[in-house]
């Protein structure tokens, strides 16, 4: 290109997460937090007198609930931190220029993943009975008047080696080993970000390309199967082969989103003066592509369960389209999902624009958040579900844990990786 | 000025040359035809001042009329003309013709937009192309000035402009 000029960037800069920011987001938390107790409370005084009609099944209690939030969040969140380490990943693998001054944006969502690992964990753990049918032993018991064949022919793949309906030993070992595998990648590749930062050269670049695709192999497996154990499990009798990916997309939108609002909010703060609205337009076509991606999912696995009509695949859509609780959501995550990002970021400008993005990224969050909500809630709660101040109290509890680690994580190292050696393709991007 | 020449051709050899110099002939003042070259330019768009395409709106316009027809044939066919169940469901069922119309919208996009470059690109296939040097398809980009849309410029001038901004050859070219 003719215009290649000298640039003289701030390559030391680094992120100052002030007390005003800290502040900021300490309100957001607190504001979670009364709304959530205002959700405890209400649930706790008001809760269960539909259910008690209803005899044979179990009494529901007010703390399903709480559990079932929990575990929304746990998985969104958890998706949010480990897309940011695959989009990191993916542009060395694809030996992508653009990116080089926000790559550490990306890989600092990563940070939230150990906190979001043992959270998981420790969920699980105090509420494994009130969120995954398949835990009860009664299932696999052929004794017992509830022995269910089903499950008990997928048991193995919860159970192995152990005896089914005993300790989930093979499903433990999944999520322990996911999370382990993932922070490990993780550290390596901030490591390696570290050296490059002292030594330069390119042989950093190469030696995070390889890190990168042992790490893509490994997520290839590890998403697809992490979507059945911790959203698909919970409705048991019910599969869908193409799940993983289900969950994948809504996971890739909404660290997409997120990557896109931090950019967006460090250039609003002085930072990255590097990243123009070339940059921009390309986080934005990301965003726009993988919304039309979901919904090509979320359709594809609708079609063909609505199409052959069989009752026990039906099941999960009628459960959630018929019910007066999640039937609006439904047409409500579709709404803000597709349409929206549809519509809104069809045009360059709109892709090119802060205003936008920030607006349509906000909202994937919301809108792919309410997604999970939906995955979640009707095989868990049944009827007791719903968004009230509990859920959109622990939305904000989490969110703003994260971006507070996240931030925190980002203030502890330059924000730009200085000796990149793609840096001078980023300057000079141009679309 | 000469009435059978109605263009000068500006020769270059180079690429970072060229986008200097229709910078640098623009700025002085002259109105360049069109810049010729044997493979994209990147940039060069940029610097003729060319306008963004407005093909995306004819895409979407096309994309429009695709996903109506589409779904106007469906419903037609399927709920007046000859009613059908299949699978059980609705005569009208709206889901059945989501792919279809899909794929309609994009078919028509993708031909409108074809056809609607062609048209206003000149590349109809009955369209007598005017070539003004035949090097443009191997090795040299050629910048063409029409000397109708210049005639406030003396001739000389113009060929001077060319050579400064560094023109290689600088000719003469007329068609009949």
């Amino acid at each position: 290109m003719a215009h290649h000029g000298e640039h003289h960037y701030n390559l030391d800069q680094r992120f100052d997460f002030t007390a005003s920011i800290k502040k900021s987001i300490l309100t957001v938390l607190v504001i979670g937090a009364v709304l959530l107790g205002i959700g405890v409370v209400l649930a706790i005084t008001g809760g269960n007198h539909e259910e008690g009609a209803e005899a044979g099944t179990h009494a529901f209690h007010w703390y399903e609930r709480l559990y079932a939030s929990i575990w929304v969040n746990n998985v969104f969140f958890t998706g949010i931190a480990i897309i940011g380490v695959f989009f990191f990943a993916i542009q060395f693998a694809a030996q992508a220029g653009w990116s080089a001054p926000i790559l550490r944006v990306m890989l600092s969502l990563g940070s939230w993943l150990p906190i979001a690992g043992v959270l998981m964990l420790a969920t699980f753990f105090v509420a494994n009975h009130d969120l995954f049918h398949w835990t009860h032993s009664y299932l696999f018991d052929k004794n017992d008047p509830q022995y269910d064949k089903i499950i008990d022919g997928k048991g193995a793949f919860f159970f192995w080696p152990m005896e089914k309906g005993t300790f989930p030993v093979f499903y433990i070992a999944r999520m322990v080993i996911f999370f382990g595998f993932w922070v490990f990648f993780f550290n390596k590749f901030k490591q390696i970000s570290a050296q490059e930062d002292q030594l330069g050269g390119s042989s950093h670049w190469y030696k995070m390309r390889s890190w990168s695709a042992f790490f893509l192999i490994f997520f290839a497996v590890s998403s697809s199967i992490s979507a059945w154990d911790w959203v698909m499990s919970i409705d048991t009798h019910w599969f869908s082969t193409l799940f993983g990916w289900y969950v994948f997309a809504s996971w890739f939108v909404s660290g997409l989103s997120a990557i896109t609002l931090i950019v967006l909010f460090l250039k609003g703060k002085g930072y990255l003066e590097m990243v123009n609205e070339n940059h921009v337009h390309d986080l934005g076509k990301f965003v726009f592509g993988f919304s039309i991606f979901w919904t090509y999912l979320w359709f594809s696995q609708f079609l063909l369960i609505y199409y052959a009509n069989i009752p026990e695949e039906t099941v999960y859509f009628v459960e959630r389209l018929e019910s007066d609780i999640y039937g609006p959501f439904v047409f409500v995550n579709l709404g803000l999902n597709f349409f929206l990002p549809f519509l809104v970021l069809m045009t360059r400008d709109a892709k090119r624009h802060g205003v936008f993005l920030k607006l349509v990224c906000t909202i994937l969050l919301l809108g792919h958040w309410i997604d999970f909500t939906l995955m979640v809630q009707p095989g868990t709660l049944g009827h007791n579900g719903g968004i009230g101040f509990m859920e959109l109290g622990m939305f904000l509890v989490y969110g703003s844990s994260a971006i507070f680690v996240v931030l925190g994580a980002l203030a502890k190292r330059n924000l730009i990786a200085k000796n990149h050696p793609l840096l001078e393709e980023s300057y000079n991007h141009h679309i | 000025m000469e009435r059978d020449t109605h263009f000068i051709l500006g020769v270059y050899d180079d690429e970072d040359v060229l986008l200097h110099a229709v910078e640098q002939v623009r700025g002085s003042g002259v109105k360049i035809h069109e810049v010729y070259s044997p493979y994209p330019v990147h940039g060069l768009e940029h610097v003729l001042g060319y306008k963004r395409s407005k093909l995306p709106i004819a895409a979407f316009l096309f994309g429009m009329l695709g996903l109506t027809l589409a779904l106007t044939m469906q419903f037609y066919m399927m709920k007046f003309d000859w009613p059908m169940i299949i699978g059980g469901k609705d005569y009208g069922a709206f889901p059945d013709f989501v792919p279809v119309s899909f794929e309609m919208t994009v078919l028509l996009a993708a031909f409108g937009m074809v056809g609607v470059f062609l048209i206003t690109s000149n590349l109809k296939p009955w369209a007598q192309p005017r070539i003004f040097d035949l090097r443009s398809t191997d090795d040299k980009h050629i910048m063409a000035i029409d000397l109708a849309n210049n005639s406030s410029l003396d001739l000389d001038k113009i060929k001077e402009i060319l050579t400064e901004s560094g023109a290689t050859e600088v000719n003469k070219k007329s068609f009949e």
